[in-house]
């Protein structure tokens, strides 16, 4: 039995259990609130399994959205996930027959995650980052389901609990910042998001800004952006 | 019964699109094949920048202009970053900023 890469994969996804049940507890409310039955969220979260692509899913629905506008609103919506792969394309597949599900769940809290986990000796890395793609998928089923049984019974206020998400993100950035010699990609990250921000607004803003950090990473290519050598062991 | 046929279709739609968006890098650089540099390249310096621009994708609709300033984001996430280089903890930081966040949008900055 895996029981030990299980108990490692549980530990780094701890903070996603938490954000996830209170994310997705969050869209399966938001959809008990169309009046649609739970069984929804259940199979939105087995299948789809995105944040704002379900909160986008389920308004649509409301309204019976044709399927083509669907399609194009969820590519737009997370054309994002189109970068993430990039760090993982021989990493992902140690995964063995799991290669197509690591790319299916490869969301923005299990990239961050699968990004902080270093590649160790001792540990089977194939194996480890598969169960932290099951796990957070069953934490996000578990949410969408939760949220939307028996969430809008719950009187205790939940408001701001999706910051759980935020802080997972600044915990990771500061590790990322530790590791990293040079700190020019979070500047251009960081710049070119928030010009894009104030030029394409909240909705748009965050494609063209991915797309100018890749440019320009690019244009850096030749200078050197590199790790420090001695941590230098597969971070992504 | 039409009903059910529709959201049936729509999640399907919904989920092979998010799949394919998922799956673009490694349809083109997946395979046997040798990856491209750029692309190996790329894919070690992104992950920085891209966690940059998810923290300012959590806070894209904060109005910084309102009466608060967005001090509820503000304090919060500097909570979590201190508490993180200080305690080196995961759980605690995260645990931590998010409480103090819960505290501040539900009790100061309503």
């Amino acid at each position: 039995m895996d029981t030990d890469i299980i108990k490692l994969a549980f530990k780094k996804t701890v903070p996603v259990l938490f954000g996830y049940l209170f994310l997705g507890s969050a869209v399966g409310l938001l959809l008990a609130d169309t009046g649609h039955s739970f069984i929804w969220s259940f199979f939105m979260a087995l299948f789809v399994y995105a944040g704002s692509g379900q909160m986008l899913l389920i308004s649509l629905i409301a309204i019976s959205a044709p399927l083509s506008s669907i399609a194009f609103l969820t590519l737009l919506l997370n054309s994002r996930h189109a970068f993430y792969g990039l760090s993982f394309i021989e990493r992902f597949k140690k995964a063995g027959k799991m290669y197509p599900y690591m790319i299916f769940s490869l969301t923005d809290e299990t990239y961050s995650i699968l990004c902080s986990t270093n590649v160790s000796k001792t540990v089977n890395d194939g194996k480890l980052i598969t169960y932290i793609a099951m796990l957070d998928h069953i934490y996000w089923i578990c949410g969408c389901v939760l949220g939307a049984v028996i969430g809008q019974y719950l009187s205790f206020n939940f408001k701001g609990v999706d910051f759980a998400m935020t802080a997972l993100f600044v915990v990771i950035f500061i590790e990322q910042w530790k590791s990293f010699k040079s700190h020019t990609p979070v500047y251009i990250g960081i710049f070119s998001s928030i010009i894009c921000l104030m030029v394409f607004g909240s909705d748009n803003f965050i494609l063209p800004a991915l797309i100018i950090t890749v440019s320009a990473l690019m244009l850096l290519k030749s200078r050197p952006l590199a790790h420090k050598p001695q941590e230098n062991t597969g971070r992504c | 019964m039409q009903e059910n046929l529709y959201i049936i279709s729509a999640i399907a739609v919904a989920a092979i699109c998010t799949f394919a968006t998922r799956a673009i890098p490694f349809a083109l650089f997946g395979g046997k094949r040798q990856v491209p540099k750029t692309v190996t390249y790329l894919g070690h310096v992104l992950p920085p920048a891209i966690i940059a621009v998810l923290i300012i994708y959590c806070i894209r609709n904060v109005n910084f202009l309102s009466p608060n300033h967005g001090a509820s984001e503000i304090i919060a996430i500097l909570s979590t970053a201190l508490l993180h280089i200080i305690k080196g903890n995961t759980l605690i930081s995260i645990g931590g900023g998010t409480v103090i966040y819960m505290f501040l949008v539900q009790y100061i900055f309503i």
